[in-house]
């Protein structure tokens, strides 16, 4: 009789990441069975095949692929994971769209701690069925130490955009009104405390979060006055800003006592150098809407959680320049220029 | 935090504002230079020019320590990073330093060599601690207000007996810059350029005390205010410029009264007295050969020195000849009277040193003014 193979659990607690868990062997698939079909469980991972099928509805669907390689992978606030999941959300969203699916994929470094992986994992799943956006396919590769920096993440998503919307960076007019969706740098702050040569103590957390409730919520209240929306990840506000002025060709004309920065952040930016219109947001938005109907797309984002603080910062204006213009908080006039250089690298 | 707010508050601008306008006597004009980068900064940052009669004007001086480190000293820091043994620690703000031939730190460290940012001396020191085999180099620039730092980092070096740390010292000096400054030919014979006064250091005159510009306002017979970095000690030390011209004075006050003091920092002045010695002349980038403007470790600590470890040898190498930085440092020109300033010369590509670092003339006014430019163009 062939005795029945006896197959030993995974060493969470103590073991590796081997490059047998990336050779396509039994190794590969215990990891992937024990890790991620353990986190990010649903029925069409389950169903265990290289791709998965769904049924499409009609109209215009969008589609998006981000990479994620921030360092370190944990900081207060969150994680590399649930960054990937709210990142890649969020990049569907901000086309006013419905997310419904991501993919994602994994580069593992060799050596990387098993239990890390799964606290990855682990926060990937929370951060899938909170937002109720399930990763239903992936892939995962090992590459040799020295590599990788423990792991890299990409993601990729597709949604659905109610009909009728039609959301471009273009589209920013003169007398359009800017809305910001709450404190700007967290992110970026939350992740430089724990850098090494640099950590310092503080309470302040990454923002990170999935927009797309909030943003449903703006679409049902401005709807066709909503020109442009985008998350203003790496350069912060001040790059997001520039990008829709080169894109709309138009100017903006901001009031720097209208943009909420957290007293902890700013102070931290002080410390370091920095200016938080430059720091990265990874739960923020800034939305450019009609001036008719500002009012109450802002009631509508201040009704919710992640819009709470939610504030018109300031609005479009004719500028062949494209320059973003911003009265400080002194009384003067600045330019917000884009970023030069890297203000920190990996950030998201 | 709340102490930094306090200096930033917008109606106590507009406060001042209105006293700096009237004190402004309508037919005179008021050329004040800011000596240091951080001024600089705040002053484009919070767009001070702004809140100013037409007819006071502020001119940006030399007081940037990544601008005026001239090019030969780069390309000296860059050889040495691309030796095997050596790994160089640099302050964030050299790394994208352009040197000739378009090197940089930061390129030379995507080629291979081993150079690391470190935001203090003593993590350079843990570096050559914790890997013996590396020969670790600090990268040392700055005015007074760095050196202290310095000098601590060599002495527990010492202390600790490291063989492998050194610094390629490059610390210059406040008072021989502003001197050289007041007798370029500009100013004292073409009489192209007039300083009424200057609005002194901050964090420098926390080291060095209020004393050492009372030769200036006397011998040269100039106004000068030492004023903190925020906004509003800007503001009021520009108010009491003001009125030392009107009334014909020429001393030095003391508007940042909270951090500096008359004889400056006296344990810190010993500190670096113990260590380091005057060289006879040092290149600024800009304003040229400085006699008595740098620093050089001194030969009882010529093991922790760099430059004698290494024999490295500065090879004086010339800035584009179309760049008006020289002249833009010594207040004869603006940055927009420069042809490279924002047509090949920008943050992303600088070409000179004013454009170097965001302290730099050129820099602050490409990020945060340039908008007055076409106001300018318009009228």
């Amino acid at each position: 009789m062939i005795p029945k193979t006896y197959r030993r659990k995974l060493d969470i607690r103590n073991g590796r990441v081997e490059l047998s868990h990336g050779a396509g062997g039994r190794a590969m698939t215990h990891l992937i069975a024990d890790i991620f079909y353990e986190a990010l469980d649903n029925p069409w991972l389950r169903r265990g095949n290289d791709q998965a099928a769904f049924d499409v509805a009609g109209g215009r669907m969008v589609m998006t692929t981000d990479a994620y390689v921030v360092s370190p992978l944990f900081f207060p606030g969150g994680d590399i994971g649930a960054l990937a999941v709210h990142g890649t959300i969020n990049d569907v969203a901000m086309a006013g769209a419905q997310p419904l699916y991501l993919s994602a994929s994994f580069i593992l470094e060799e050596g990387l701690a098993l239990a890390d992986l799964k606290r990855i994992a682990d926060s990937m799943g929370a951060a899938a069925r909170t937002a109720g956006v399930p990763i239903i396919t992936g892939d995962t590769k090992v590459v040799e130490r020295g590599k990788a920096d423990g792991v890299f993440i990409s993601t990729t998503g597709i949604g659905v955009v109610p009909v009728g919307l039609d959301l471009s960076a273009d589209k920013a007019r003169p007398g359009d009104r800017v809305i910001l969706s709450g404190t700007i740098g967290d992110h970026g702050v939350a992740v430089m405390s724990r850098r090494q040569n640099l950590s310092f103590e503080t309470e302040i957390l990454s923002d990170t979060a999935a927009l797309h409730d909030l943003v449903a919520g703006m679409v049902e209240a401005g709807c066709r006055s909503l020109r442009v929306m985008r998350d203003p990840t790496r350069g912060g506000l001040a790059a997001t800003l520039n990008e829709l002025a080169q894109q709309s060709g138009i100017g903006f004309r901001v009031s720097e006592e209208a943009v909420p920065v957290k007293r902890e952040v700013a102070a931290a930016c002080e410390l370091l150098g920095l200016d938080p219109l430059y720091v990265a947001n990874e739960g923020k938005l800034v939305a450019v809407v009609a001036p008719d109907a500002a009012e109450a797309v802002l009631a509508a984002m201040r009704a919710h959680p992640l819009g709470r603080e939610a504030a018109i910062i300031g609005e479009a204006a004719a500028d062949e320049h494209r320059f973003v213009q911003m009265t400080t908080a002194f009384g003067g006039g600045r330019v917000v220029d884009w970023l030069s250089g890297e203000q920190l690298p990996r950030i998201c | 935090m709340k102490h930094a707010e306090e200096y930033r508050d917008g109606r106590l601008a507009r406060a001042l504002a209105a006293r700096i306008a009237r004190a402004a006597a309508p037919a005179a004009r008021y050329h004040f230079m800011e000596f240091c980068g951080g001024h600089t900064h705040a002053i484009a940052r919070y767009g001070i020019e702004d809140l100013l009669p037409g007819n006071v004007r502020l001119i940006h001086g030399p007081g940037c320590p990544v601008c005026v480190l001239p090019v030969g000293r780069i390309d000296a820091a860059i050889r040495l990073a691309e030796r095997a043994e050596v790994t160089l620690c640099s302050y964030g703000d050299l790394m994208r330093v352009p040197g000739s031939r378009g090197t940089s730190l930061l390129r030379a460290k995507a080629a291979g060599a081993d150079i690391r940012m470190v935001y203090s001396t003593l993590d350079a020191l843990r570096i050559a601690e914790a890997e013996p085999k590396r020969e670790v180099v600090f990268f040392a620039i700055g005015f007074e207000t760095t050196t202290p730092p310095t000098a601590l980092a060599i002495r527990l070096a010492a202390d600790k007996k490291l063989k492998n740390f050194t610094v390629f010292c490059n610390h210059v000096l406040t008072p021989s810059a502003i001197q050289n400054i007041l007798e370029s030919p500009d100013l004292r014979e073409l009489g192209c350029v007039r300083i009424d006064g200057f609005i002194g250091p901050a964090h420098v005159s926390t080291v060095i005390g209020a004393e050492p510009y009372a030769f200036f306002a006397k011998e040269f017979e100039k106004a000068v205010v030492i004023a903190g970095f925020e906004p509003l000690d800007v503001m009021q030390s520009i108010l009491m410029l003001i009125n030392q011209v009107n009334e014909g004075r020429h001393e030095v006050e003391n508007q940042y009264g909270r951090a500096v003091r008359r004889q400056g920092n006296e344990r810190a002045k010993a500190d670096v007295a113990e260590i380091f010695e005057l060289r006879k002349s040092f290149e600024w980038r800009g304003l040229g050969v400085v006699p008595y403007s740098g620093l050089r470790l001194k030969s009882s600590y010529a093991a922790f020195d760099t430059e004698r470890r290494f024999g490295i040898e500065s090879v004086s190498t010339s800035d584009n000849v179309a760049c008006e930085c020289g002249a833009i440092l010594r207040g004869a020109k603006r940055p927009t009277d420069c042809k490279l300033f924002g047509t090949v010369c920008t943050p992303e590509t600088p070409m000179g040193s004013c454009m170097v670092s965001a302290e730099g003339a050129c820099a602050a006014h490409w990020a945060y003014g340039r908008f007055r430019d076409r106001a300018r163009e318009v009228s």
